[in-house]
C-alpha cells in the first residue's frame, strides 16, 4: 500500500468549509423531511387504525406504495419525472429556487412518512381498545378522541422505534446526493474530488454521520426517560444506537 | 404522457437492469442475490461473536454492528469505490465493489436479526442440549441454530426487500441495475415520467409480493408455535 496520508487537507484552503456546509445542508433537509415524514406518519398512521373503512384503504395505499419502491427512484422521479410535467414557468421557477433541495425534502419526508406511519400505527394498535371506548364514553368524537387521547398516548409509546426511523432518515438524506443537493456525502466527494485524498474525506464524512447519529441517540434516550408513562412500559431500554 | 417508450425498451429495462442478462455486466437480482447469501454466512458469524461470553469477541463485533448502522450506505459504497483500489493496487469492476459494500454493510444487519433470532430460543432448549452433554458447538448447530432460523425467516425476508431496494445504490458506481438502466435510456428517449414511475412499479411489485410472503410466514409461524 502506498498511499500518502495527509490530513490537514481537511483543514487547508475550503474544505473545512465545504464540510461545514454540508453538514448544515444535511441537517436542513433531514429537519424539514423530518417534519413532513412525521405529520404524514401521524395523519396516515391514525387513519389506518380509524373505523373508517375509505380512509384506511386510502392510508394503506399511501403507506404499500411508498414504502416498497427505492427512495433513489423517487428522488429522481419527484426532481426528474414530475416537472416536466408542469407548465414552462413554473418549471423555470422551480429549477431557480433550488428545486434539487426540495424534491429531496419531498422525497425523502414522502418515503419516511411511509416508514412512520407503521411505526404509529403500531403504537396505537399497542394502546388498548378500553382507552378508546372510554374516550367515546365520555363524549369525545373519534376526532378528538384521536386527537387528545390515542396519538399523544401513542407518540410517547414510540419514542424507541420512531428515534430509529429518525437516524433511518438522517443518514438516507445522503441519497440526494444523486440529484445534487450539496449535502454531507456530496461534499465528500468534492474534497476527495479537489484534493484526491479519499480515504482523508470520507473519514471526515463518516465520523460526522456516526457522531450525529450517536448524539440523537442519546439525545432521545433522554427524551424516552421523559416522556415514559410511568408502570407503563420499560424505562431505558433502548441501546446507544 | 407516451408509454410507447416502456414497450420499446422493455427487454433492456427487464432483462439487462433487473435480472443482468446482457452486454453489461449488472442486473438487480444478480447483486441481490449473492448479496443476502454472503451477508447472512457473514451476518452468521458476527452475531454469535456478538453473543459470544468473552469480550474480546463480542466487543469487536458490537463495534463492527453499530459502525456500519450509525453511517449511510452511500458513504459505505464510496469507502469501497475508492478504498479498494488502494488496497489491491488496481480498480475492481463495478460489480465486485458493489457485492462487497452489499455485503459488509448487510452484515450488520443481518447480525442483529440472527442473535434476535438465537435469543428467541427457549432457555429451557439451551439447558436440555447442555444435559444430554452435548458441547456448546453441536447445541449451536444441532439445537439453537435449526430453531433459531425458523423464527428468523420473517425477518430475513424483510431485509432481503430492504436489501433489493438498497442496490439501487449501486447504480451511483455506474453498476448497471433497474435504476441505472432507467437511466440510460432516459438519457436517449427523455422520457423521465414514464421511465422513473415503470421502475417504481417494478420494484414495487417485487417488495409488495415479498412482504406479503413475509406477512404469511409470520403468521404460519405464530400458529405453529401458538
Amino acid at each position: 500500500m502506498d498511499y500518502q496520508f495527509n490530513w490537514s487537507v481537511l483543514w487547508s484552503g475550503q474544505t473545512g468549509a465545504w464540510l461545514f456546509q454540508g453538514l448544515i445542508t444535511t441537517l436542513h433537509l433531514s429537519a424539514l423531511a423530518w417534519l413532513l415524514a412525521l405529520s404524514l406518519g401521524i395523519l396516515s398512521g391514525a387513519l389506518r387504525t380509524m373505523p373508517i373503512l375509505p380512509l384506511r384503504w386510502m392510508a394503506s395505499a399511501y403507506v404499500e406504495f411508498f414504502r416498497n419502491v427505492p427512495l433513489l427512484v423517487w428522488m429522481f422521479f419527484w426532481y426528474f419525472g414530475l416537472p416536466p410535467l408542469f407548465p414552462q414557468g413554473l418549471q423555470d421557477w422551480l429549477f431557480e429556487h433550488g428545486a434539487e433541495f426540495w424534491a429531496g425534502v419531498f422525497a425523502l419526508g414522502v418515503y419516511h412518512g411511509a416508514r412512520f406511519s407503521e411505526v404509529i400505527r403500531s403504537g396505537i394498535q399497542s394502546i388498548p381498545k378500553t382507552q378508546f371506548e372510554a374516550a367515546l364514553s365520555t363524549g369525545l368524537t373519534v376526532l378528538q378522541a384521536y386527537r387528545l387521547i390515542i396519538v399523544p398516548i401513542a407518540l410517547r409509546l414510540i419514542v424507541p422505534p420512531a428515534t430509529n426511523e429518525t437516524l433511518n432518515l438522517l443518514k438516507n438524506s445522503s441519497v440526494a446526493l444523486t440529484i445534487g443537493v450539496a449535502e454531507l456525502t456530496f461534499q465528500t466527494r468534492q474534497i476527495e474530488t479537489y484534493t484526491a485524498k479519499a480515504f482523508e474525506a470520507l473519514a471526515a464524512g463518516t465520523i460526522i454521520y456516526l457522531g450525529l447519529c450517536l448524539g440523537i441517540a442519546r439525545l432521545m434516550a433522554r427524551v424516552e426517560r421523559r416522556v415514559a408513562i410511568p408502570g407503563l412500559i420499560a424505562q431505558g431500554g433502548t441501546s446507544a444506537l | 404522457m407516451d408509454f410507447q417508450v416502456i414497450i420499446n425498451n422493455f427487454h433492456f429495462l427487464i432483462l439487462q437492469g433487473f435480472f443482468g442478462v446482457g452486454a453489461f455486466a449488472g442486473g438487480t437480482l444478480r447483486l441481490a442475490l449473492p448479496a443476502i447469501i454472503f451477508g447472512f454466512i457473514l451476518g452468521t458469524c458476527i452475531g454469535l461473536a456478538r453473543l459470544a461470553h468473552s469480550q474480546w469477541i463480542n466487543l469487536p463485533a458490537l463495534i463492527y454492528i453499530e459502525f456500519f448502522r450509525g453511517v449511510p450506505l452511500v458513504m459505505v459504497i464510496f469507502w469501497f469505490w475508492f478504498i479498494i483500489p488502494v488496497l489491491v493496487g488496481k480498480s475492481l469492476p463495478e460489480y465486485s465493489v458493489a457485492l462487497t459494500a452489499f455485503v459488509i454493510f448487510e452484515a450488520a444487519y443481518l447480525a442483529e436479526i440472527v442473535r434476535a433470532g438465537i435469543q428467541s430460543v427457549p432457555r429451557g432448549q439451551v439447558e436440555a442440549a447442555t444435559a444430554t452433554g452435548l458441547t456448546r458447538f453441536h447445541m449451536m448447530r444441532q439445537v439453537i441454530l435449526p430453531q433459531a432460523l425458523r423464527n428468523m425467516i420473517p425477518a430475513l425476508v424483510t431485509q432481503f426487500i430492504v436489501l433489493l431496494k438498497d442496490t439501487s445504490l449501486a447504480s451511483i458506481i455506474g453498476y448497471v441495475d433497474l435504476t441505472k438502466a432507467a437511466q440510460i435510456v432516459n438519457n436517449r428517449e427523455i422520457r423521465p415520467f414514464e421511465l422513473y414511475l415503470f421502475i417504481a412499479c417494478v420494484y414495487w411489485l417485487c417488495s409488495y409480493a415479498m412482504s406479503r410472503y413475509a406477512r404469511s410466514l409470520e403468521y404460519r409461524l405464530s400458529q405453529r408455535t401458538a
